[in-house]
This record gives C-alpha cells, structure tokens and sequence, in this order.
C-alpha cells in the first residue's frame, strides 16, 4: 500500500463503463515523512477522502478488484483508507 | 491510473488476433500539472472516442487488457477514459 494526500480530483464523462459514477481523485505519493515524492496516481475513492487528506491507497489490481468486488473490473488503484497519523 | 495527452493516431496492418480493430492511439504521459514527462507510448482506446490533443487518462498492466471488451489480449496500456476537467485543490 502506499501513502498518499489528496491533492486533486478528475471529471469524466466518456470512460470505461465501470468508471461510471466512481469518484476519481488525484493523489500525490508520499514519501515517509509526508513529504509529495513527486509521482503521483488517480485513484478510485471509496472512503470519501476529503481534499488535502492523507490516505492509505492499494496499488494493485487484484487487491482492487477484491475491494470493488468485481472479478474483472479494469481497476488499480484504490483509496482504502484516511490517515490521522504516522509515527516514524 | 495517470494522465496522458493523445498526440497522434496510429494504423497497424498486421496485429495479434484479438486487437484487430482495437483503436490505436500514440499518448504523452503527463505529470499532474499536466507537463509532458516520459516517452510516448501506444495505447488501445477502451473508450473508442479519443481524438488527438484530448486529455485521458490509462492504466497499465493487466488492467489494460481488461479494460477492452476481448481481454485476453497482449496489451500493456489502455486509455480508460477522456478528461473533461482536472481540478487542482491549492493545499498550501
């Protein structure tokens, strides 16, 4: 899993029918001091991550589709969860 | 997922069966602030409506062979969908 903030969201209208109503949010990856590594991902919400958040993102398709529950869902990364804090 | 910038089309004569007529469309990967980064890629257009100078956005691996209707198809990466607005949350 990765570490995450909310940094952005993506508007789609034409997409693959499984991203249809899905709310896609720009993620930037975080190294693990918090600090944006400069990569970044878009991302599947699933917990109503809120802007600015940091979160707990899957970046794996078969953990994915296992979340989304759907065997064949073209599906990667996953918010699954929001982070209060991080002891390092 | 990431962003891309569709930049050209392209046309195989020959292709594995399973891809014949599976649109074909050269990509720039983007970074978040949507500046070019990476080399160009070819990427099957799951969305079938993808013209050039059209943000998308795609994914790689076996998700891109799952995003066209036959997946079980040699592909590595597949537009998922075309971006209509990418809205930039200003944290600092």
């Amino acid at each position: 899993m990765l570490l995450g903030r909310v940094c952005g969201t993506i508007h789609s209208t034409i997409n693959h029918q499984f991203y249809d109503n899905k709310r896609l949010l720009l993620v930037d990856r975080l190294k693990k001091d918090g600090s944006p590594s400069g990569k970044y991902l878009i991302a599947v919400d699933t917990v109503d991550a809120g802007a600015g958040e940091t979160v707990l993102v899957i970046d794996e398709g078969n953990s994915a589709r296992q979340i989304i529950n759907d065997t064949s869902a073209p599906v990667r990364s996953v918010i699954i969860g929001i982070v209060d804090q991080i002891n390092v | 997922m990431l962003l891309g910038k569709v930049i050209g089309t392209l046309t195989p004569c020959i292709i594995y069966p399973g891809l014949e007529g599976v649109p074909m469309l050269l990509v720039q990967p983007l970074d978040k602030n949507m500046k070019a980064e990476g080399g160009v890629i070819v990427a099957a257009d799951s969305t079938r409506m993808a013209a050039p100078q059209e943000l998308i956005y795609y994914e790689g691996g076996r998700e891109a062979a799952l995003a066209l209707e036959k997946w079980f198809v040699p592909v590595d990466h597949t537009i998922i969908g075309i971006v209509d607005d990418v809205h930039h949350l200003d944290l600092e």
